[in-house]
């Protein structure tokens, strides 16, 4: 019973632990826009999410074929997930940030963030508002 | 909890990128600066920055900014014939410092642009997690 109510926040929480994920590497990016040699990285979020709920296999993830080994954390993601960006423009010292797609890529982030966690407050609310009794609040 | 990492990011490159603003400010005070006696003008300054990787395993994503050194402009200082000045050579020249202003004010304007960036993005992770922090209250 208790499963029910717990995995439509166990899917959200996910999403919500990505997003920060997706935030970070994107300051990453916006921090290191005047690095020579640096190339912009992201992560597809629609692929990560599917890993991380388990929907498709991770790519080079750990497996567990015999008695005795230790499965991988849910979710676990290393390297393999993040792809080097495409360069729009080439720059003479070898950048890879393009701040108008970092910038509009961050404010999308952060939106999607805000929306994450709305949801997960409209769950909890959902689950509160059930277990009152009816002549309570 | 990844996102706090955001403020060590965007701070490693608003520190480098407030030390580029000190070089850039140097040089242009220095832009008129004559040869002192022993004939060596102020040369131009520029930092160098590289990527400095903050964390391991599942936060390796995080990639900062650190300047590495600080090199000199190597090319000769700017030459103008005025005998009169007190620090004209023999042949009546004066060396002055290689800083070439409108180099040093597109760099002012660059590291001006890139703080602001980086701020913004503190300023935005900070109101996130406020919100996160919230979570579940009405």
């Amino acid at each position: 019973m208790l499963n029910r109510l717990t995995d439509a926040l166990n899917f959200q929480t996910q999403a919500l632990t990505l997003r920060a994920e997706r935030q970070r590497l994107l300051a990453s990016n916006i921090a290191n826009a005047d690095t020579p040699g640096y190339q912009a990285r992201d992560i597809n979020f629609a692929k990560a999410l599917r890993e991380a709920t388990g929907e498709i296999a991770t790519n080079g993830a750990l497996q567990t074929t015999q008695r005795g080994h230790i499965a991988p954390a849910a979710g676990a993601r290393g390297e393999s997930g993040k792809d080097y960006a495409l360069q729009s423009q080439t720059s003479l010292d070898s950048n890879g940030v393009d701040m108008d797609r970092e910038r509009a890529s961050f404010a999308d982030n952060s939106v999607k963030y805000e929306a994450t966690l709305r949801f997960i407050n409209g769950s909890v609310r959902t689950a509160l508002d059930a277990m009152k009794s009816h002549n309570q609040g | 909890m990844s996102m706090f990492q955001i403020f060590n990011v965007a701070g490693s490159a608003v520190s480098a990128q407030s030390q580029r603003l000190n070089v850039v400010a140097s040089n242009l005070a220095n832009a008129d600066t004559v040869a002192g006696p022993d004939g060596q003008a102020y040369k131009a300054r520029q930092v160098v920055f590289q990527t400095a990787l903050m964390g391991a395993g599942n936060d390796s994503g995080n990639a900062g900014v650190r300047v590495t050194n600080i090199t000199e402009d190597s090319t000769p200082g700017r030459r103008v014939h005025d005998p009169k000045h007190p620090q004209a050579d023999a042949e009546g020249y004066v060396t002055y410092s290689n800083v070439n202003p409108v180099e040093e004010m597109v760099n002012m304007i660059s590291a001006s642009r890139s703080y602001q960036n980086n701020i913004e993005v503190m300023s935005t992770a900070k109101s996130l997690l406020l919100k996160t922090l919230q979570l579940g209250q009405s």
